[in-house]
């Protein structure tokens, strides 16, 4: 039952590539690390899982000489410059990064920089100019969920926001959409904030703890990995559900459907696409072959809807996330920030 | 290792020289474990062995090495200091805001960062209270502190810092020459000068010291100030080599440094401390990263291994211990 899909992703792949093997064949010899703070939750583990599945076809295919994964133990800025310093004593041709800190790497990237390699980071991007940034548009992701809140409830709604990790850019910057989202629908009121830390654990634990001091609640903006803590939380409190945009997660969507059947649940649900690894892989592959591309590159997030979201579930096994796989043609369809 | 002339001398001057072979051996542990890791990394990885190599795989261990003699000198007293690493992580993001900005204000800021640090020896010695626990509760004011300061990761190194920390130096890297000078300079003042002997009794022996007319308190204050300055050096250094600061950026240094001191072959109470060990200590903890990524062990098992070697090590020198203690 396994074999099927991965057969035909092979086959797709591999036609995909054939037009592009002879231009390929200038890369064989080179080799690329990936170099990730952290991998303590499934976003985490399906990014890691997806670039091992397309690297290992690119290795297999001779696109690539090798392509390995280097995870830091305790997901601080210090300890993964330290390993950037190790990744370039190793010799890589490229180094792509899933960056702890945007800026306390930088002294790191601009020595592998100097050493001639190609530092491409994303998810956690880098902001050191001579690196290549691959990042999804975060605050468009926090708007998303504000636009389709302000559709659903036109009459306005009170709104729970929960965040992630403290201090973490993403965080900040899904956070500034959503925001930006409040102060477009005036309606749309944000009565609470609470640190779900991206776990489902944490998200539950923290939502129990402000729901007494709440208002009756109408909605809930998540970042992911947060929606289905929430709703136990909510349930176990003999709460009203309220609608709670999820974040692509295999039992997120699970519970949304369980939800839809039985009483005409209706949500949302967006998501950065952990195949973006896949992504700055092939981002990579291309500019060791000698391609020209801009250091700054947008890559949109994936959402579901009411009615996308069988078609979502299907196939996704169990603790996944919805996700795309991308080939090397994907590289071509990015887009930089100014453009927009 | 002459740590240890505090104890009784009578039992030490008598027994033979098994006794000396087994201390020497002690002492050389961790100069012996660290050139082993180095042969080792040679040897895998070729290319290291090169003024960058050496330069890149050890530039980070300066700012540990600093912090681990911070650490030491708060050990030499029977303290145990756990704000450490959020006190580096609050000198970075001072640096790389106030003193970018203000320099004035920030070496103020800086010099009142010692301030507080002599403080602290001052209270923890007049109130008698666990040093873990104040420790424990600074850790969370400078975590605070760096936060307000630096709500997000941002912030930029002093021109003059990151050019500091940048040198190149002829023959040897800039940063084998800190560490070298780091760890002669502790040793001479703490091992060789006669103040050095009186901080160290203070931790072996204070009850002699104070019967000798030495004022406890004030070498507390002395030692926690010291090692409020290493502290300092050690967020300076840091923040230079990143060039810019977030308010975590140096959590792990708290625990790294106490592993320094202990793979150094300091012990926690006893004054019995080694600085040129705590430099080499750090200096193998930072190896040992490097070591298993050359080996390209899978990310999940890395902390694993780093943790397996340090345990290694140090059930050698627990081995060699019981060697010193056998009877002959």
């Amino acid at each position: 039952m396994k074999i099927r899909p991965l057969r035909c992703l092979f086959l797709s792949s591999a036609l995909l590539l054939s037009p592009f093997m002879q231009v390929q064949a200038d890369t064989a010899d080179k080799t690329i690390a990936l170099s990730n703070n952290y991998a303590g939750n499934s976003w985490r583990q399906n990014m890691l899982g997806s670039w091992k599945q397309t690297t290992d076809d690119a290795v297999k295919k001779g696109v690539i000489a090798s392509a390995d994964a280097f995870t830091t133990g305790e997901n601080q800025a210090t300890e993964q410059a330290a390993q950037i310093q190790n990744l370039i004593l190793q010799g890589y041709s490229a180094i792509v990064i899933n960056a702890a800190s945007p800026t306390a790497l930088n002294g790191a990237v601009k020595q592998a920089c100097d050493a001639g390699i190609i530092v491409v980071s994303f998810d956690g991007i880098v902001t050191e100019p001579c690196a290549y940034r691959i990042s999804m548009d975060f605050k468009q992701s926090g708007l998303d969920q504000m636009d389709y809140l302000a559709k659903r409830f036109p009459n306005g709604a009170n709104i729970l926001e929960i965040r992630g990790l403290a201090g973490v850019s993403v965080d900040e910057q899904i956070h500034s959409g959503i925001v930006a989202g409040a102060q477009k629908y005036p309606n749309l009121k944000i009565v609470g904030s609470v640190n779900g830390n991206w776990s489902q654990t944490a998200a539950q634990k923290a939502v129990a703890g402000i729901l007494p001091s709440l208002p009756n609640i109408d909605a809930l903006v998540t970042q992911g990995d947060d929606g289905y803590g929430a709703a136990q939380a909510f349930m176990s409190a003999g709460r009203p559900t309220p609608t709670i945009i999820f974040g692509n997660r295999e039992e997120e969507l699970s519970w949304w459907k369980k939800q839809k059947d039985a009483n005409g649940y209706e949500s949302f649900s967006i998501s950065s696409a952990p195949s973006i690894s896949s992504l700055a892989f092939w981002v990579a592959q291309q500019l060791l072959d000698g391609k020209q591309m801009p250091h700054d590159l947008l890559s949109p997030a994936v959402s579901v809807t009411q009615d996308s979201l069988e078609p979502a579930l299907k196939g996704l096994e169990k603790g996944g996330i919805v996700s795309q796989v991308y080939s090397v043609d994907d590289v071509a369809t990015l887009t930089s920030p100014s453009a927009h | 290792m002459n740590a240890s002339t505090s104890l009784p001398l009578k039992g030490a001057a008598v027994k033979s020289s098994g006794l000396n072979y087994a201390r020497l051996l002690r002492s050389a542990l961790p100069g012996v474990s660290l050139a082993v890791l180095l042969i080792t990394i040679f040897i895998m990885q070729p290319r290291a062995m090169s003024y960058m190599g050496m330069n890149l795989m050890l530039n980070l261990a300066v700012p540990i090495a600093l912090a681990t003699v911070a650490q030491m000198l708060i050990i030499t007293v029977n303290d145990l200091d756990l704000s450490l690493g959020s006190f580096i992580s609050f000198v970075a993001c001072v640096a790389a805001t106030l003193l970018d900005q203000h320099p004035v204000l920030g070496c103020l800021v800086l010099l009142g960062c010692i301030a507080v640090y002599a403080l602290l020896g001052a209270l923890i010695h007049i109130r008698n209270l666990p040093s873990i626990v104040v420790t424990l509760g600074m850790s969370f004011v400078w975590m605070g502190a760096a936060v307000l300061l630096l709500p997000a990761p941002g912030g930029s190194a002093p021109e003059w810092l990151q050019s500091l920390v940048r040198i190149k130096t002829p023959l040897l890297p800039f940063a084998i020459i800190v560490c070298v000078v780091l760890a002669i300079a502790v040793h001479v003042f703490l091992m060789r000068s006669t103040l050095g002997v009186v901080l160290r009794g203070a931790g072996g022996n204070p009850l002699a010291i104070a019967k000798a007319g030495w004022s406890l308190l004030r070498i507390k204050i002395t030692m926690y100030a010291l090692a409020g300055t290493f502290g300092v050096f050690a967020g300076l250094f840091l923040v230079g080599l990143t060039t810019s600061a977030d308010a975590s950026i140096a959590l792990r240094y708290t625990l790294l440094s106490i592993a320094g001191v202990i793979l150094g072959g300091g012990e926690f109470v006893g004054g019995r401390v080694s600085p040129t060990g705590a430099v080499l200590g750090a200096l193998t903890l930072v190896l040992a990263g490097s070591l298993l990524s050359f080996m390209r062990i899978s990310p999940d098992w890395q902390i694993g291994a780093q943790g397996a070697i340090l345990i290694f090590v140090l059930a050698l020198r627990m081995s060699v211990n019981r060697l010193e203690a056998r009877p002959l």
